[in-house]
């Protein structure tokens, strides 16, 4: 029971950070009609940054700090650069130049910091264990992760759905001929949404550092489960994104604590230890399946274009 | 009748040429090493020319290709790891498992459209590697050598360069052939023509996800041949080959040498692969110019090169 | 030629469709008799290429019912209803642009010829085919274009095209949505001697802004608004029709006198 509390947490977690990469790329594809491989090099890049800058100020909050303001920075300038080329091309078009740059990103952090990856240790006021319920402990900092990933879901919502900059942002999602119509600044409304989308993948990617290896490809796994959370959810659509993040989150986390005793009970333990790995792997895949034969535009499908 | 001597069939004509000779080239100088290399070219350009039936023909931009170079591959590693070691029994399973496949993922992904279909072929080919990862008996993660390549009861020796070669570059031109065959065929003037107006294909009279289901399973088919071949070459199959870069790396090589032009993966596949050897001999570091020349070919190169000889060929 | 005696070739009953809360087709009824041609009119946004789509299965209707030829063909996709005989032409030319004039009509005329799962034999050497693409083109006027491709065309041309692929399909019944739409005035008074030659063979609904040409053509005509059916009757009822007269030939006068 205390087992199964905890890997929801996880999972809960987990999805969230999910979301943060997934709110990102739907937002960006929904309003710019631009497909971004790069976006897990962003999350990469995030969690490269806070290594480093932690590393350097000696304080956890600083080079977390500083690491957020540089991912940003680099979306913002990856936009201007290259990417603000590649809008209203062919969707192969954006793949391919968007793969270049993977490519180009992943040699990069190579050549910089090494084929090594990176740690990045937490403060010590970060790694005890919190107690959530009686009885029932859970790691503070895997608690905050929580706690920021849900209060930027919410500050998203609110920017998304009651601002100025927001109601933009719909509109653009909706009709992007009356944004203009409207006399704004479109290249600046698509940079700032590049660039927050990016802001978030960064987030995504620099929280999760601290419990996973920081390293070369880190982005690309994770990038891929965002694109299945897309399908899921429907493209362009923040909610159907928060809600299959959630749901991807936890069937993977679940699926990967639980099933292989499920499988124990039905099949030798030989057996289920080789097919459990595989099986949990798969599920998302095969629940990404069912939602495409049951509702191929996915689940909270965006309003119609 | 126009005239068939431009640039363009001039090039291809070398290029094919230059490909058969190679192994007089090789001989001659000595230099193995072209042998070798050229081998893989000749192995991914078949796998290259599959997906650009296609992306090119079919309109079906599948980030998924890779999956089926690891089938066939694995087919051909897990029998041989299982003793049969016959190459009548290894390919044509390596060929059924890779249609079975794409049957599946293709009914699926054919569902939708446009950047979803680029996504969930994605998706699918990553789940068939999570699977080849999970596959314990046969070295998971780490892959699985094959100790001896496919037999053909002594009709071919594929230890043998020169023979692998050539029955590579066979299989290479067998397979260009038999694209060219289907695209001009009536099944082929269909999926050509569901990608240029799919609701007009509707209207006069054609289920078109029936026609693209089927030139999907070809492709796929196609490919698996290719990872058959490609297994036997480095004896060694593992999940890595079938990771999405691979994919990826298919769709580039398609789009170097031009979409929808038949001989174009070849030359889009020779140029990627062989700048790909001379600029990791400068740097270990080759994708760092790789990735930014990728962009500006996508930014400024359209077409691919078959698409730059055209125009040499117009005049 | 009209044969009103038997059954409707197409019939229609209590179709209804609607996008968000607008109903583009509200609770609309019509009958197509064998034979004649037949006149869908109406102003802009009166729902008539709403009603063509959902005859060739584009759309599907929230509710009512299409029966062609006796069949109830309501819910089958487009591909089944060319099938069956029912060929449209679109409004916005919709022909394959990568392909000759000629390719166009043969593959039109290959989706009736056999099955299409041949791999290895050249299509564009079936004799076959190309005859039959042939005598299409002849008859909208395109013999000599056929080796020209779509993107060469000029836009009457286009429109004449879109009409040999319909035509090539061997239809019952033709639903033609604007085929004058965007002609000059000689190009429109080849469209008219086209369909007049056309109408002796094959059931035709014409949807078409050109009043001119619809009561040169019409058997019967029905004046859609806003989804609904308000008149159907012969040419000469609904030009003295009152509501007619009021709500759409007013604003047609209107229309005209601006432009």
């Amino acid at each position: 029971m205390l087992v199964l509390v905890e890997q929801s947490l996880n999972g809960l977690q987990f999805g969230l950070l999910l979301f943060l990469l997934a709110a990102g790329l739907t937002l960006v594809f929904g309003i710019m009609d631009f497909v971004n491989l790069a976006h897990g090099s962003l999350y990469m890049m995030g969690a490269y940054f806070a290594a480093t800058f932690v590393a350097w100020t000696n304080s956890f909050i600083l080079g977390i700090l500083l690491a957020l303001g540089a991912t940003l920075l680099l979306g913002i300038a990856l936009e201007f650069i290259a990417l603000r080329h590649l809008y209203g091309r062919d969707h192969l078009d954006q793949v391919l130049a968007t793969f270049g740059l993977i490519l180009f990103f992943n040699d990069a952090v190579r050549l910089i910091w090494g084929p090594a990856g990176l740690s990045l240790p937490l403060p010590a006021w970060l790694t005890v264990p919190v107690q959530i319920v009686p009885g029932v402990f859970y790691p503070a900092y895997r608690l905050s992760i929580i706690v920021v990933a849900l209060a930027v879901a919410a500050l998203l919502y609110i920017v998304v759905m009651r601002t100025r900059i927001g109601m933009l942002i719909r509109a653009g999602a909706s009709n992007r001929e009356m944004i203009g119509a409207l006399g704004i600044n479109i290249k600046l409304l698509f940079t700032l949404v590049f660039g927050l989308g990016a802001a978030l993948a960064g987030l995504a990617g620099l929280m999760q550092a601290p419990i996973l290896t920081v390293q070369i490809g880190m982005g690309e796994n994770i990038l891929i489960l965002a694109f299945v959370i897309i399908v899921i959810g429907g493209i362009g659509s923040i909610r159907g994104a928060f809600m299959a993040a959630i749901f991807v989150g936890m069937i993977d986390t679940l699926g990967r604590a639980f099933l292989p005793d499920l499988l124990r009970m039905v099949l030798s333990s030989a057996a289920a230890s080789t097919a459990a790995p595989a099986l949990s792997s798969m599920l998302i895949y095969l629940l990404m399946a069912i939602v495409l034969v049951v509702r191929p535009e996915g689940l909270f499908p965006a309003a119609k274009r | 009748m126009k005239s068939h001597i431009n640039v363009r069939n001039v090039v291809v004509a070398l290029v094919a040429l230059g490909l058969l000779l190679l192994p007089l080239y090789s001989a001659v100088t000595g230099n193995i090493f072209i042998l070798t290399l050229f081998t893989r070219i000749v192995i991914f350009a078949l796998a290259a020319a599959s997906l650009n039936l296609i992306m090119g023909y079919g309109g079906m931009m599948s980030f998924g290709h890779a999956a089926y170079l690891g089938i066939g591959g694995y087919a051909v590693g897990i029998l041989a790891y299982e003793g049969i070691g016959s190459g009548f029994i290894q390919w044509p399973v390596a060929l059924a498992a890779s249609a079975l496949y794409a049957l599946v993922i293709g009914a699926l992904s054919l569902r939708t459209r446009g950047v979803y279909f680029i996504m969930i072929t994605l998706a699918f080919a990553q789940m068939a590697y999570y699977i080849a990862s999970g596959l314990s008996r046969y070295g998971g993660d780490d892959g699985l050598t094959i100790y001896k390549r496919s037999t053909f009861g002594g009709l071919i020796d594929l230890s043998n360069r020169v023979q692998f070669y050539y029955l590579c570059l066979f299989c290479l031109f067998g397979g260009v052939y038999l694209i060219w065959r289907i695209i001009n065929s009536r099944f082929g003037m269909v999926v050509r023509g569901v990608r240029s107006n799919e609701q007009r294909m509707q209207a006069i009279g054609f289920h078109a996800n029936r026609y693209r289901l089927v030139c999907f399973v070809i492709s796929g088919t196609i490919c698996g041949l290719a990872g058959a071949l490609l297994a036997n070459n480095t004896d060694f199959i593992s999940p890595a080959g079938m990771y999405w870069t691979r994919s990826g790396e298919l769709m580039v090589m398609v789009v170097f040498g031009g979409m929808g032009s038949l001989f174009g993966p070849v030359l889009g596949t020779i140029v990627f692969l062989l700048l790909e050897e001379v600029l990791s001999q400068f740097t270990e570091y080759w994708a760092l110019i790789m990735g930014p020349l990728l962009l500006l070919i996508v930014l400024f190169a359209r077409g691919g090169i078959m698409g730059v000889l055209g125009r040499f060929s117009r005049g | 030629m009209v044969d009103s005696s038997g059954d409707p070739l197409l019939r229609v009953e209590n179709l209804v469709r609607s996008f968000g809360g607008i109903k583009a087709t509200d609770n609309l009824s019509l009958d197509i008799l064998p034979g004649e041609l037949h006149a869908i009119i109406g102003p802009n946004g009166a729902g008539k290429t709403t009603l063509i789509s959902q005859l060739t299965g584009q759309l599907m209707p929230n509710s009512g019912a299409v029966h062609f030829a006796g069949r109830d063909v309501t819910r089958l996709p487009s591909y089944q209803r060319s099938r069956l005989g029912l060929a449209r032409s679109f409004q916005i030319t919709s022909l394959l642009p990568d392909f000759t004039a000629a390719d166009n009509v043969a593959l039109a005329a290959q989706a009736h010829d056999g099955h299409s799962f041949r791999f290895w034999g050249a299509a564009r050497k079936e004799k076959h085919l190309r005859d039959a693409a042939q005598a299409a083109l002849a008859r909208v006027g395109l013999a000599q274009r056929g080796d020209v491709p779509v993107s060469e065309l000029s836009h009457g041309e286009q429109r004449e095209l879109e009409l040999a692929v319909a035509l090539a399909t061997k239809p019952q019944l033709l639903l033609l949505d604007e085929p004058m739409a965007g002609l000059g005035v000689t190009e429109s008074a080849r469209m008219v001697a086209l369909l007049k030659e056309l109408r002796k063979e094959v059931t035709i609904v014409l949807v078409e802004h050109d009043m001119e040409a619809v009561f040169a053509l019409a058997d019967r005509i029905t004046v859609l608004v806003y989804g609904r059916v308000i008149a159907s009757g012969d040419p000469d009822a609904i030009r003295n029709n009152e509501e007619v007269k009021r709500a759409y030939l007013g604003e047609q006068h209107a229309v005209t006198s601006h432009g």
